[in-house]
């Protein structure tokens, strides 16, 4: 059988952000509540 | 057995309802693409990180706001204010660059301290005290001369009319002054180098 002398690709695999950064991202969407006064929005965050 | 894909458009609907879990569904589903967008773009994973959160809370505000306008484009649309961070991240790093030390580089190539050691402070106390001690001893017309042009900082033009003589002959004291330390210098065999 031929050689194959390509090399096996390393960066297989998926680039994601981290794990924290994404709690962050939903627990910020949680605390976030954007009231609407006319033509102003108030944005409230929940601690 | 297929499953079942929920439209973005539906779940930005259901988010928008308050729906949290929706959010979580769309960042899953397209955390990879706009992540490696952004990674792409700045080879650094903690200001990736940093994009793509900012690109998220953006996202979040303005769905949270009813300003977002569906269009069935979800995903263009986030990549989009990804894109205008990115651009805003080099804009304000083009101002005041960041540097990261890496194996190659080395953030002391760069930054050195220009303040002398103990040892260097000590010799320079030593060889200014030297020097005092030998500018006393010159006559006092060349000394005064020598001190208002070295410590004063003063014009020959100045140094004239502060002594009531003629600017050459301020010159020809400074002259005198400097010869005469040289000699005192060469005489004592007085090491004035750090």
């Amino acid at each position: 059988m031929a050689k194959l002398y390509s090399k096996r690709t390393l960066a297989t695999t998926k680039m994601l952000p981290k794990r924290e950064t994404i709690n962050f991202i939903l627990n910020f969407s949680k605390a976030l509540k954007v009231v609407k006064a006319s033509n102003m929005n108030f944005e409230i965050i929940a601690n | 057995m297929a499953t079942i894909q929920i439209p973005d458009a539906l779940l930005v609907k259901n988010y928008i309802a308050g729906d949290e879990n929706a959010l979580a569904v769309l960042i899953k589903r397209h955390q990879s693409k706009i992540y490696g967008f952004i990674y792409s773009k700045m080879p650094d994973r903690d200001v990736a990180d940093d994009v793509f959160q900012d690109t998220f809370i953006k996202v979040i505000k303005t769905l949270k706001s009813n300003s977002y306008n569906e269009e069935g484009k979800f995903l263009p649309w986030v990549m989009r204010i990804a894109h205008n961070l990115i651009v805003d991240h080099y804009r304000k790093n083009k101002k005041m660059p960041m540097l990261r030390e890496t194996e190659e580089f080395s953030i002391f190539s760069i930054l050195t301290d220009t303040s002398l050691n103990a040892e260097s402070r000590i010799i320079t106390d030593v060889i200014e005290k030297d020097l005092q001690k030998i500018v006393q001893e010159l006559p006092p017309d060349q000394r005064d001369v020598l001190m208002m042009r070295i410590y004063q900082d003063l014009s020959f033009n100045e140094i004239a009319d502060l002594t009531g003589v003629s600017i050459n002959t301020a010159l020809g004291r400074m002259r005198y002054a400097l010869m005469n330390l040289r000699k005192v210098i060469d005489k004592n065999q007085i090491i004035l180098t750090n």
